[in-house]
């Protein structure tokens, strides 16, 4: 019998590796190695309706653990990878076992940032990444009355409108002058702030926490650069998240801002892969190299990585895409808006239903559509097959998004 | 752990039919929605890329006539997000994510696209 395809990391990406080899009829061991202790489940529903309590715990799960016995996965949960033997193709872990590997898939995601501020470390000071964290965030919700987000990204919003929908007086302090500034246009910041500030949370930009102060261990106030104090059962921290890339790096595998692939996912080690979260690579919607944090690109990552593994191998050129529901909004947004040079909106932002279509050089580059699924949709198919869309086409309502014509050749 | 326990439930039995027409019989729970059903049990051909949140339409089915009108009609999200579906969208196109099983929709039978990515 051949060695296994050990995947490290049993996240949205390891699943979906792991699902989709056995999908396409592929038959030597999978190994799937796994620092939590349950089997893989999805992290969106965490910050929304599993912490409004609109979906239980146990309809988180990617599949049901009888999946990996049916499938034969060998999943080892509450196991972590230590080292990577390149030369003899093992990996070891913690608890001091090994494993060989004929091709390893490395499937890490990423980590909390933490806040390096005086009084992080008191009790009620938390991050959320995994279920564990979110049981234990929803738990102290249920006593907490004043909840401060440091942080304006997705995931503080997120949070805050879930504790704002619990009924919490929320506050959420951001560094930068605008919500989820890496991410949208101004435009689609300023929608947010008044979303947020209509539904009674603050939004303080522009200021920094500077010091959580407490009271017998426990978080009661942070202290911000505007000099205020805001008071603080819960502080939840969302201010980003770094590659889980050191098991790579110290096998002397190429990383930056994340493990470095080719277009087809493989590190400079032909039997190493690196996908999901902790994978930067080539990215065709991008004016360059990426590391992209969506179920989208962990899903579609893992599927090239089980075509390439089969003898299959292709470039990795799906559609990014990805979404967050915050209040009663969902934004939806297709494509990589970063270097665009204009913007232009279809449909009008006070009726909060409405799209954002963001252009470089004259090319359709991404959509962030408001309340309006349609062209979200419509979006992955223009942009998935580079139908030239100009900018007054896209604000014309009369224009059927869906007639377009045909991408020219040249495209 | 008990967060993650599961209490005992009624179910109701849904009939999911491959693109080929093998059947498949699945009791459901109760408030579980017939993509969770698919999910929980194996049923291939529902892929359910965004765990349910109508986001992903990778959880589309063609819902068999006789049940249509007993579902509660689609909020114009699901409508809006049948638009441009990877298999074509038909008259009786609903996302299983948005279905509901109930006690009256026991028997329901729905069909599976021939792929949804
Ligand atoms: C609260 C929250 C909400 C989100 N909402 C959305 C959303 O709405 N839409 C969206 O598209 N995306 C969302 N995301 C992002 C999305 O969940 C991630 O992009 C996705 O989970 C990435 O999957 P991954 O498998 O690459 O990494 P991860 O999910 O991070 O999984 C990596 C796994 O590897 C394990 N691991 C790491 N190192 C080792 C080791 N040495 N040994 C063993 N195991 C190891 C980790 O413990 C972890 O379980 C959200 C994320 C969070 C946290
Ligand atoms: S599971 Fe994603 S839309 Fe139904």
């Amino acid at each position: 019998m051949r060695a296994p395809v050990v995947i490290i990391g049993t996240g949205q990406a390891g699943f979906q590796a792991a699902a989709s080899l056995r999908a396409e009829g592929y038959d030597d061991p999978v190994v799937m190695i796994g620092e939590e202790p349950h089997h893989p489940y999805q992290r969106p529903p965490l910050s929304k309706a599993f912490m409004t309590g609109k979906q239980d715990a146990q309809n988180i799960f990617l599949r049901p653990s009888a999946f990996y016995q049916d499938h034969r996965i060998d999943l080892l949960a509450g196991e972590k990878a230590v080292e990577i033997d390149r030369a003899n193709r093992r990996v070891r872990l913690a608890s001091g076992s090994n494993v060989a590997y004929q091709t390893l898939v490395l499937a890490t995601g990423a980590r909390v940032r933490t806040l390096p501020i005086r009084g992080a470390e008191l009790d009620g000071v938390c991050y959320l990444r995994t279920v564990d964290d979110a049981i234990d965030i929803k738990t102290r919700l249920e006593d907490a009355r004043n909840v401060v987000v440091i942080g304006g990204g997705f995931i503080g919003l997120e949070l805050a409108s879930s504790a704002r929908s619990l009924g919490k007086s929320v506050t959420v302090v951001e560094l930068q002058p605008r919500l989820m500034a890496r991410m949208v246009a101004p435009l689609l910041s300023e929608f947010y702030r008044k979303v947020h500030s209509g539904q009674a949370v603050e939004i303080v930009l522009g200021a920094a926490p500077v010091e959580i102060r407490g009271q017998d261990g426990r978080a009661r106030e942070v202290r911000l650069s505007d000099g205020t104090l805001r008071p603080a059962d819960v502080v939840a921290v969302g201010i980003g998240v770094l590659p889980n890339f050191e098991l790579a790096r110290d096998a002397g595998l190429a990383v930056s801002n994340g493990i470095a692939v080719d277009a087809y996912l493989r590190t400079g080690d032909e039997n190493i892969y690196a996908i999901g979260d902790c994978a930067e690579h080539p990215n065709v919607f991008a004016a360059g190299r990426v590391r992209l944090e969506s179920v989208q690109n962990a899903v579609d990552q893992g599927r090239s990585v089980a075509a390439a593994i089969e003898g299959r191998p292709h470039r990795y050129e799906s559609v990014p895409w990805f979404w967050t529901d915050q209040f009663d909004v969902r934004l939806q947004m297709v494509g990589l808006s970063m270097g665009h040079d204009r913007i232009v909106t279809r449909g009008d932002p006070q009726s909060r239903k409405f799209s954002v279509f963001y252009f470089r050089k004259g090319r359709l580059i991404a959509i962030d559509s408001i309340n309006r699924p349609a062209d979200h949709m419509i979006g992955r198919k223009l942009l998935a097959s580079g139908v030239a869309l100009t900018p007054d086409q896209a604000s014309d309502e009369s224009l059927d998004l869906k007639r377009l014509p045909p991408a020219s050749p040249s495209m | 752990m008990s967060i993650f326990g599961r209490k005992e439930k009624a179910t109701a039995t849904v009939i999911y039919v491959s693109p080929a027409g093998d059947a498949r019989e699945i009791a459901v729970p109760v408030g579980d929605s017939v993509m969770e059903g698919a999910i929980k049990h194996g049923v291939n051909g529902i892929v359910a890329e965004c765990g349910g949140a109508c986001m992903c339409a990778t959880c589309h089915v063609y819902v068999d006539e006789t049940f249509l009108n007993r579902l509660d009609p689609m909020e114009a999200t699901e409508d809006e997000m049948l638009t441009c579906t990877v298999s074509p969208r038909r008259p009786n196109s609903r996302l299983s994510c948005q279905i509901r099983v109930t006690q009256e929709l026991a028997g329901l039978i729905v069909r599976l696209p021939e792929t949804q990515v």
